[in-house]
């Protein structure tokens, strides 16, 4: 793990030919992006299984709290003319209440209740973002982040290797609250609420308290990983808003293997550099001259994607990592 | 005066769309605890196919013979029954038991259908031909009201009868309802109720399929979102009315329709949020739902 690490930390110093797998150079500003996003979406799809696969809790709105972390930077730093610490503090703040608000409510229904209920909220999250009442989000277009007022090194596509170290410390802190706290009693108590909410009930806990405990932490550290995709793409657009956005989570959890220590990091990153390169090698010449039967689906990376989730639930339910790992205990 | 009309009987037109959607998705989750989210890319296969057998016959011209319409819309019926049926036998029936996986496997065939659409037919909307007289307005108490708007709301109704029909008057409607109540119980009456899931799965294709045409011409064309935007607002409606209940889907699809209307026309923009802060209210009064049973 360790040698994995510092083999990541060394990249952007490493000038390799990459034969087509990224769109340059190991090193080049274009590959550095695609890995940092990578690294952003797993560490995103591992706060989502913190939810999901931990505590069991299907919350289609994930993808709000991760959309609120990008929006309240981008609007702080552009709209505001907020300095860039200034602006991390706000969206701090946000990143903290805005899931203690909207979890204390959804938290008073469960199973699939509460999935619609977090559908809901992020419905008219996307809405407000999509109709702009308040000339901030940029609407429909979305909104590009001025870097003026944002600390020189993060500027240009030459420090582009900046923003890579900034997804990857992201990815690394946030993989190391989730791996500590799902160790700790209370993530014990989360991994018993999923099993039986009520015998935890039973026991003298308050399983509400703890579920929005698990919910509140999990959307402040998505949110953060909104702030790390913004400085790594450049601004914001009402996709990731979306609910569909939110199920793209899931088909990475899933993918990968939820409630695994891997599954979600290794779902993000896998689904992010298929999503990203697919389309780049259905450019490519050797594709062209494939009969439009075959052709056609398989330049979708949705379609690709689509296909293998369905043969990753159908036959191996435990996920990717499963397949790496001997069959040891069996759960449903 | 004549707005309010025009608004009511729109909004009542836009409940009917959203009821056709809803009614499959209400029947499937109150049968089997699915949420399909395959039914937004039923209803989007629907509404192609009919596209594609309406572009045929009009051979370039933008309206169609009544005939002819209603080939579109038998196309679309039998579209979304045929993978609805193809659905349910070959991705929902391995995973019996698994009731997360098979929310999620549904999950999965939306982004292959969805992606297939664009894939085949491009990103663009595809106008959507239909008959002369649906563009047309009808004169009603002094409001001008579209006829696609009649032809919604007779749709959603002569659907909503013939399921009542369906589940009051007949042997399966009667497995179908006993399986709603309780399906242990069913099963061990002996019925093979595992015949009954792939009924509703085929019926509630086929009434996605036929709302996929209407949302064409409600629209006036198709495009690869179409399934998803109606999706999201047929689950509202379904959990508004309560998982399970035709009935209780008709009623809260009215209603979301009528609010919506009402709500986007007096403050342009409020009318996605309206709906969306109803459902919060009626999850948290009344979290089964308005004419959900208690389980």
């Amino acid at each position: 793990m360790l040698i994995v690490a510092i083999a990541l930390v060394v990249v952007p110093f490493i000038d390799l030919p990459t034969a087509g797998i990224l769109p340059d150079r190991l090193n080049a500003p274009g590959s550095l992006q695609l890995l940092g996003l990578c690294l952003v979406f797993g560490a995103l799809a591992m706060t989502y299984d913190l939810l999901f696969g931990f505590t069991g809790l299907l919350s289609f709105g994930h993808a709000l709290f991760f959309a609120a972390g990008a929006y309240t930077f981008v609007i702080a730093v552009t709209v505001l003319r907020l300095s860039g610490p200034a602006a991390l503090g706000i969206t701090v703040a946000v990143a903290l209440l805005l899931p203690l608000a909207i979890g204390a409510v959804s938290l008073r229904t469960s199973g699939i209740a509460f999935a619609m209920v977090t559908l809901a909220f992020a419905q008219a999250g996307a809405v407000i973002v999509g109709q702009d009442p308040w000339h901030a989000t940029g609407g429909e277009l979305g909104l590009g982040m001025s870097y003026e007022k944002l600390p020189q090194f993060l500027v240009g596509v030459v420090n582009t290797r900046y923003l890579y170290w900034i997804s990857l410390a992201l990815l690394i802190m946030v993989a190391g609250i989730i791996w500590w706290i799902s160790g700790s009693v209370t993530g014990r108590v989360w991994q018993a609420i999923r099993e039986n909410e009520r015998r935890v009930q039973i026991l003298g806990l308050r399983p509400y308290t703890f579920k929005l405990l698990a919910f509140v932490s999990a959307s402040f550290l998505a949110a953060m990983c909104g702030v790390a995709f913004v400085l790594l793409v450049g601004g914001v657009n009402p996709s990731i808003v979306s609910a569909e956005f939110t199920l793209t989570l899931l088909v990475m959890v899933v993918l990968g293997g939820a409630g695994t220590r891997w599954g979600a990091l290794v779902g993000g990153i896998v689904y992010t550099f298929l999503d990203q390169r697919l389309v780049a090698m259905a450019g490519s010449q050797a594709f062209a001259s494939l009969p439009a039967p075959l052709r056609v689906p398989l330049s979708q990376p949705l379609f690709i994607l689509g296909v293998i989730f369905i043969l990753v639930i159908l036959f191996r339910p435990a996920g990717i990592v499963s397949l790496f790992s001997p069959p040891a205990r069996r759960r449903e | 005066m004549s707005t309010i009309v025009l608004l009511a009987i729109t909004g009542i037109g836009l409940g009917g769309l959203y009821f056709l959607v809803a009614a499959g998705l209400a029947l499937i989750f109150g049968l089997m605890r699915v949420l399909n989210f395959a039914h937004g890319a039923f209803l989007l296969l629907g509404g192609y196919f009919a596209w594609l057998v309406g572009a045929y016959l009009a051979g370039g011209a933008a309206t169609v013979s009544n005939l002819q319409f209603l080939a579109m819309l038998f196309v679309a019926t039998l579209t979304g029954a045929v993978i609805g049926t193809l659905t349910e036998l070959v991705l929902i029936r391995p995973l019996y038991r698994r009731e997360i996986a098979q929310v999620l496997v549904t999950v999965g065939l939306t982004l292959v259908i969805g992606a297939l659409v664009i894939g085949v037919w491009g990103a663009d909307p595809k106008t959507f031909p239909v008959p002369a007289w649906v563009h047309r307005t009808t004169h009603v108490l002094g409001a001008n009201v579209p006829n696609s708007r009649f032809l919604l709301i007779g749709a959603a109704l002569a659907v909503l009868g013939a399921l009542q029909l369906f589940l009051r008057r007949t042997r399966y409607g009667l497995i179908v309802r006993a399986g709603v109540e309780n399906r242990t119980m069913v099963t061990a009456m002996g019925i093979d109720v595992r015949r009954a899931f792939t009924l509703v799965f085929a019926l509630g294709g086929a009434v996605a399929g036929l709302g996929g045409a209407l949302a064409g011409v409600n629209f006036g064309a198709v495009s690869p979102g179409l399934g998803t935007a109606l999706l999201i607002d047929a689950f509202i409606v379904v959990v508004i009315g309560g998982l399970g209940s035709i009935t209780g889907a008709a009623l809260a699809a009215l209603a979301v329709g009528l609010l919506q209307q009402f709500a986007n026309y007096y403050i342009v923009g409020v009318g996605d949020l309206s709906i969306v802060l109803l459902l919060v209210l009626v999850l948290l009064v009344r979290p089964r739902g308005v004419l959900g049973s208690a389980t």
